[in-house]
């Protein structure tokens, strides 16, 4: 697990200051979505799980959709790998937009622009160990992180459907699916398995749960936790142009008022949270 | 290396700002630490904009991609003047480069106020008036009436020694009329321009995408704009400029400094890459520069 080398003491790993540009090494479809790779070789080996890059190409942004995109994208890292000691890392890419249609088709040796690693990553768990709930594309730092705890951490997973389900794959060990339509695994919510699962822990033995996803599942997982007593840290999402603080475009409504997801989060502590379905979120 | 200009009476290492509010100095040191410090991107940094009472800013969402550009309805949120002094003028005191505090006042009085406090504090070298704001005391817009702006930089330069620069707003009828007001009445340089308003629909309701209804659009899609006005502006005034709007490179920078800004900020460009200041002004300092001015317009 990476040592929190943040002054503040936040589980943050601090960002080389400017935009660097890594090579992308792969691009394979893993199910529904890509993961692309890229060797990163001015940037920290240990990015706290839960950060993000904002990821641009450096030929083709803005050559899409509406002379589109023009800002770069915000990414939670899937994993991070060590390549002759430097960080080759992974990102988890569906396209639905002109900036991740342009990410999605990144060639081998092309540049990746990036800007990373940034935000506030998952706390270590303490005392009852942690359960990593992962939802569609929010799957993606609950693997980083998953790699990093190890395998003895369980994981749940919830996808649409089958093709989506094939992400469950980059997991080690055996994570429990559930998709909507009962293609692959069990034909559920991913948040009917954590309610069973926390409802079946001992009452001295109550994980923390850690989970990234859709904002109504976020919003699920915040209110069972909720109900019964049990922390929960939520990696939200929210459109953001800068990442690191400059453009206060990317505030979440918290019980303590807006904060800026990119330098307060992107994870949260569910308590700090009213709700985790913020207007605009998930665009 | 990168030319030392004088601004104001204030001796700059290079003529790169960044504009108001398109970088959080504290923020950035929270996520790229002291090397912040050690590379810092710009030549003077402006604070982002301070308005006497606390503000939450504009309900999400806020921004808003344009063909290149970018729509923001942030709505100033700030600490406050109290909570600005005591929490990050300390913390900002300790950037490398000389700092300009941007203020904003619901009317002529606050913003003297505004302008006196924070002009009163060693960390400051330059007050920055934003006066894109209604005067809720006459409902104009102060930086869209020249009348209204001088009176509200005349009561600012009585106020405080320190150098006054005034924010124009891009959408008044004749800025170079507004900014001779400016300069008639005491201030010691303009910068321009500020965000022009937009507006984005929600691709399936139809209803208004952000949060405040409308916003600022930036970046490239407004930098023809930016440098009409910047040439027209400078035409008008013997006090400096500092033209700012879509600047992504060196030659970007120089073709404003060639229309008559004696510095250039960086804004949206920042968002896209958090050193793009130092690399614009390395850029520019290896470009060679073209001779002579810019004609004056010819009002074709």
């Amino acid at each position: 697990m990476a040592e929190e080398s943040n002054p503040n003491g936040e589980p943050r790993t601090l960002a080389p200051l400017g935009r660097r540009a890594a090579r992308v090494t792969a691009n394979r479809s893993v199910g529904a979505y890509r993961l692309i790779e890229a060797l990163d070789l001015g940037g920290p080996i240990d990015p706290r799980p839960g950060q993000f890059y904002m990821l641009a190409t450096a030929a083709g942004w803005g050559a899409g959709e509406d002379e589109r995109p023009y800002l770069p994208r915000a990414f939670s890292f899937a994993r991070v790998r060590a390549e002759s000691g430097r960080p080759e890392l992974g990102f988890l890419v569906e396209a639905i937009g002109p900036g991740t249609a342009r990410l999605a088709a990144l060639e081998v040796g092309e540049d990746l622009l990036l800007t990373g690693p940034l935000g506030v990553g998952f706390s270590a768990p303490a005392g009852g160990g942690a359960l990593l709930v992962g939802g569609g594309i929010g799957v993606a730092p609950i693997l980083a992180w998953h790699d990093a705890l190890g395998d003895a951490a369980p994981v749940l997973l919830g996808f649409r459907s089958s093709p989506h389900a094939g992400a469950a794959a980059l997991f080690a060990g055996a994570p429990l699916v559930a998709t909507d339509d009962g293609s692959t695994g069990r034909r559920a919510l991913v948040t009917e398995l954590l309610r069973e699962r926390l409802d079946d822990s001992r009452p001295g033995a109550l994980p923390i749960v850690y989970a990234c996803g859709p904002p109504p599942m976020l919003e699920a997982v915040r209110a069972i936790c909720s109900e019964r007593d049990v922390r929960a840290e939520l990696a939200l999402e929210a459109g953001m142009a800068c990442g690191y603080g400059a453009c206060f475009g990317c505030v979440v409504p918290t019980r303590a008022g807006y904060l800026r997801l990119c330098v307060d989060g992107p994870v949260l502590d569910a308590a700090a949270l009213e709700t985790a379905v913020a207007p605009g979120a998930g665009h | 290396m990168t030319a030392t200009v004088e601004l104001c009476g204030q001796k700059l290492e290079g003529p790169v700002l960044n504009g108001s509010g398109t970088f959080d100095a504290i923020a950035a040191l929270r996520t790229f630490g002291d090397a912040l410090l050690d590379e810092f991107p710009f030549h003077a940094y402006v604070s982002k904009t301070i308005t006497m009472a606390p503000r939450a800013g504009n309900p999400p969402p806020r921004l808003w991609e344009t063909p290149a550009g970018l729509i923001n309805s942030i709505g100033l949120p700030n600490k406050g003047l109290e909570g600005f002094l005591d929490e990050d003028l300390p913390r900002l005191g300790r950037l490398p480069v000389p700092l300009i505090v941007s203020v904003m006042g619901f009317s002529v009085d606050e913003l003297g106020a505004l302008a006196a406090a924070a002009g009163h504090r060693d960390e400051v070298a330059m007050v920055e008036l934003n006066v894109s704001c209604p005067n809720v005391e006459t409902g104009l817009v102060i930086g869209a009436d020249a009348a209204e702006t001088g009176r509200a930089v005349e009561r600012c330069r009585g106020l405080t020694p320190k150098p006054l620069v005034v924010k124009l707003t891009p959408t008044a009828a004749d800025p170079a009329a507004i900014a001779a007001a400016a300069e008639g009445a005491g201030a010691d340089a303009v910068s321009l321009v500020n965000t022009l308003r937009g507006m984005a629909l929600h691709p399936r309701t139809g209803e208004p995408w952000l949060g405040g209804g409308s916003g600022g659009l930036s970046g490239p899609a407004i930098r023809a704009i930016a440098l009409e006005q910047v040439h027209s502006v400078a035409a008008a005034l013997s006090i400096p400029v500092i033209g700012m709007g879509g600047v992504q490179t060196g030659t970007h920078a120089a073709d404003l400094m060639r229309a008559g800004a004696a510095c250039v900020a960086v804004g949206t460009e920042s968002f896209r890459d958090p050193a793009a200041g130092r690399r614009v002004a390395a850029e520019l300092t290896a470009l060679q520069p073209l001779s002579g001015p810019v004609p004056a317009a010819s009002g074709a």
